[in-house]
C-alpha cells in the first residue's frame, strides 16, 4: 500500500518555480533517497509534504488522506515526522525537553505515559550519549549528537514516515556513517518508512533502496539506487550534459 | 535606604510583568503587541460602572478580594484572546511592521472605546484601601501595598517559570517560541499556543492594572501607555523574546528611575526619564542583541 502519493506537484516562490509536475509514491516500509544537484527541489518538495511551503498545483495523500494545504501540525498528526534540514533542535531547551515536544499529539491515546517513557529508553538505546547528556541543554551539543537527538525526537512521534532533509550536512563523514549506521539499524528494526534528501548520490548508493533523482525542479531518474548509481545516466542527470 | 530597594522592587515590578507580556506574545508570533497598555486599561476600567462622574462608581470593585484577582486576571486574560481571535489570528503570515501596525490601530480601538464610556477624565478609585497602611520593617515604614506588589510579582515569576518548566503546555509554548515551524512540524497546534500565550499575556496586564491602580487609587486611561513605554523598552533591552530578560530589565530600569531621583541633583530630576532613556542607549550600543539574547530569533513560517 502506498503511504504517500504526490501528484502533479508544483511550487513557485513567487515567479520562481522551485518544483514543476512532480509525481511520486511510496510504499510502506520504503527507503526513498531523493538527491540532486544545488537547487534541484528536493527540499522544497519535503517542505510541501510537511505543510511548511504552499503548493501551487497538484495533491499529496497522506496514509489515505489528502493533506493538501493541511497545516504542518495536522500532517505530524497523521504519522508524517519531518526532521528539517539544519537540525532545527531547540537549543534553549534540554534534551529531554526535545525528545518530549512531539509527544504530546498521542496524548489522548491510553497508556500514552508509560509508552513516552519506553519510546524514550528506545532512544537512549540507540544514541546512548543522549542519555548521558539528558538534562543538558540541547544547544550545546555537537552537530553530529543534534542529528541524532533530530532523529530520536522524531521517533518518538511513532511516526508512519520520517522524512530526512541532508543528514550530513556539516557533518564530518566518519559522523555521518554514524548517524547512517544507526538509522539503517533503526530501519530494519522498526520497518521504517524512511525519506532521506541528499545531494549526493553516493549515501543511497551505499544504503542501497529506491533512488529519485531531481534536477530543475522536476524528476529525471527514478529506480534502484545501486544500478542507478552505477550507470552512466547519473552523471549526465547531475552535470547536465543533455542540455548541451 | 531600604526605602530605595523597595521603591525600586515595586516600580521594576509593573516593568517587569509589562515586560512580560509584550516578550510572551513576541516569542511565539513576533508581534511586538502595542495594545497591551490598553489592554491594561481596560482591565481597570472594567471595575466600574461607565459614567462621566469624576467620582467612579465602583462596580465589580467592591467584590471580595478573592473574586476580584481572579476577574480582573480573567478580564485581561479574556480581552486579550479576543484581540488574537477577532484581530492578531488575521495578520500571521503578514511581516512584523504590519503585525505592529495593527496593534498599534487596536489599541487606539480599546482606548477610544473607553474613552466613550468613561471620559478622558482619570477617576479617583479605591481598590482594596486596606493595602495603604504602612508597616513598619528594619525600622523603614513602607506601605503594605508595595511589600505585597513585590511579593505578587515574585510569586508571578515564579508560578509562571513553574508552568513553563513544568507542564505540557509550557514545554509546547517554550518550544513554538525557539522555533515555531519545528513545533508544529512535531504537531503542536499553532492556535492552542497562540492563544495561550495571549491568555497569560493579558492575565498579566490585569494584575498590572489592580497593582497600578491600587498604588495610584485612580483610573486613568492613559495609564497603561506610560508603563507600556518602559516595559517595551526592557523587553528590548533584555533581549526580544528572552522572558528572562524581559524581567531582568524591567527590575533595571525601576531601579534606574528610582535611584536616578535620589541622585540626581534637584535641578535635573524633572529630567530624570532623559537620564533613563540615556542609560538604554548606552546598553543597546554595547549589546544590541539584548542583555540575554533570544534564541530562535528565526523567522516563522
Amino acid at each position: 500500500m502506498s503511504v504517500l502519493v504526490l501528484a502533479n506537484i508544483d511550487i513557485r516562490y513567487g515567479r520562481l518555480t522551485a518544483v514543476r509536475d512532480v509525481s511520486f509514491s511510496m510504499k510502506d516500509g520504503e527507503t526513498l533517497f531523493i538527491t540532486g544537484p544545488n537547487g534541484a527541489g528536493k527540499s522544497s518538495l519535503l517542505r510541501a509534504i510537511a505543510g511548511v511551503t504552499p503548493v501551487a498545483g497538484g495533491t499529496i495523500d497522506f496514509d489515505g488522506y489528502n493533506i493538501t494545504g493541511r497545516a504542518p501540525e495536522d500532517i505530524a498528526r497523521l504519522g508524517f515526522s519531518m526532521v528539517p534540514e539544519g537540525r532545527d533542535v531547540f537549543g534553549s531547551l534540554t534534551i529531554e525537553e526535545n525528545l518530549l515536544v512531539g509527544t504530546g499529539m498521542n496524548s489522548r491515546q491510553s497508556g500514552w505515559k508509560a509508552r513516552t517513557a519506553e519510546d524514550m529508553e528506545a532512544v537512549y538505546e540507540t544514541f546512548p550519549i543522549l542519555k548521558e547528556r539528558r538534562h543538558g541543554q540541547a544547544g550545546l551539543l555537537s552537530g553530529g549528537q543534534q542529528q541524532m537527538l533530530v532523529i530520536g525526537r522524531a521517533l518518538m512521534t511513532n511516526p508512519r514516515l520520517i522524512a530526512i532533509d541532508e543528514p550530513s550536512l556539516g557533518l564530518a563523514p566518519n559522523i555521518t556513517d554514524q548517524v547512517y549506521e544507526r538509522l539503517i539499524a533503526l530501519q530494519a528494526q522498526r520497518k521504517l518508512t524512511l525519506l532521506i534528501v541528499e545531494q549526493s548520490s553516493t549515501r543511497a548508493v551505499l544504503v542501497g533502496g529506491r533512488m529519485i533523482l531531481m534536477r530543475g525542479g522536476q524528476i529525471v531518474l527514478d529506480g534502484d539506487a545501486r544500478t542507478l548509481g552505477n550507470s552512466e545516466a547519473i552523471q549526465a542527470a547531475y552535470f547536465g550534459y543533455e542540455d548541451h | 535606604m531600604l526605602q530605595i530597594i523597595f521603591d525600586s522592587l515595586s516600580l521594576g515590578s509593573l516593568y517587569a510583568l509589562g515586560a512580560l507580556g509584550i516578550a510572551l506574545i513576541f516569542g511565539v508570533m513576533r508581534l511586538v503587541n502595542f495594545a497591551h497598555g490598553d489592554i491594561i486599561a481596560f482591565c481597570i476600567f472594567a471595575l466600574l460602572w461607565p459614567s462621566t462622574d469624576a467620582m467612579a462608581i465602583v462596580f465589580a470593585g467592591n467584590l471580595p478580594w478573592f473574586l476580584l484577582i481572579p476577574l480582573v486576571l480573567a478580564v485581561g486574560a479574556g480581552l486579550s484572546v479576543l484581540c488574537e481571535i477577532v484581530v492578531f489570528r488575521h495578520f500571521r503570515r503578514a511581516n512584523p511592521a504590519t503585525m505592529m501596525i495593527a496593534s498599534f490601530a487596536l489599541g487606539f480601538v480599546i482606548r477610544y472605546f473607553l474613552l466613550m464610556l468613561y471620559t478622558s477624565r482619570p477617576k479617583s478609585i479605591s481598590l482594596l484601601p486596606m493595602l495603604s497602611q504602612p508597616v513598619e520593617i528594619f525600622g523603614a515604614r513602607l506601605p503594605l501595598l508595595q511589600l505585597i506588589t513585590i511579593v505578587s510579582t515574585v510569586l508571578i515569576l515564579i508560578g509562571l517559570s513553574l508552568f513553563l518548566r513544568r507542564t505540557r503546555f509550557g514545554l509546547e509554548m517554550r518550544a513554538a517560541a525557539e522555533n515555531f515551524s519545528m513545533a508544529r512540524m512535531l504537531g503542536v497546534r499553532a492556535n492552542r499556543v497562540i492563544m495561550g500565550a495571549f491568555a497569560l499575556s493579558g492575565a498579566l496586564a490585569g494584575a498590572i492594572a489592580m497593582i497600578f491602580g491600587s498604588q495610584t487609587g485612580t483610573a486613568d486611561i492613559q495609564m497603561g501607555a506610560s508603563i507600556m513605554l518602559m516595559a517595551f523598552i526592557a523587553t528590548v533591552i533584555g533581549g526580544l523574546g528572552s522572558l528572562a530578560g524581559a524581567v531582568l530589565a524591567g527590575f533595571l530600569l525601576g531601579a534606574a528611575s528610582v535611584v536616578m531621583q535620589v541622585v540626581l541633583p534637584v535641578d535635573a530630576r524633572p529630567f530624570r526619564d532623559a537620564f533613563v532613556y540615556g542609560a538604554v542607549i548606552l546598553i543597546l550600543l554595547f549589546r544590541p542583541q539584548g542583555l540575554i539574547a533570544a534564541r530562535g530569533t528565526k523567522e516563522r513560517v
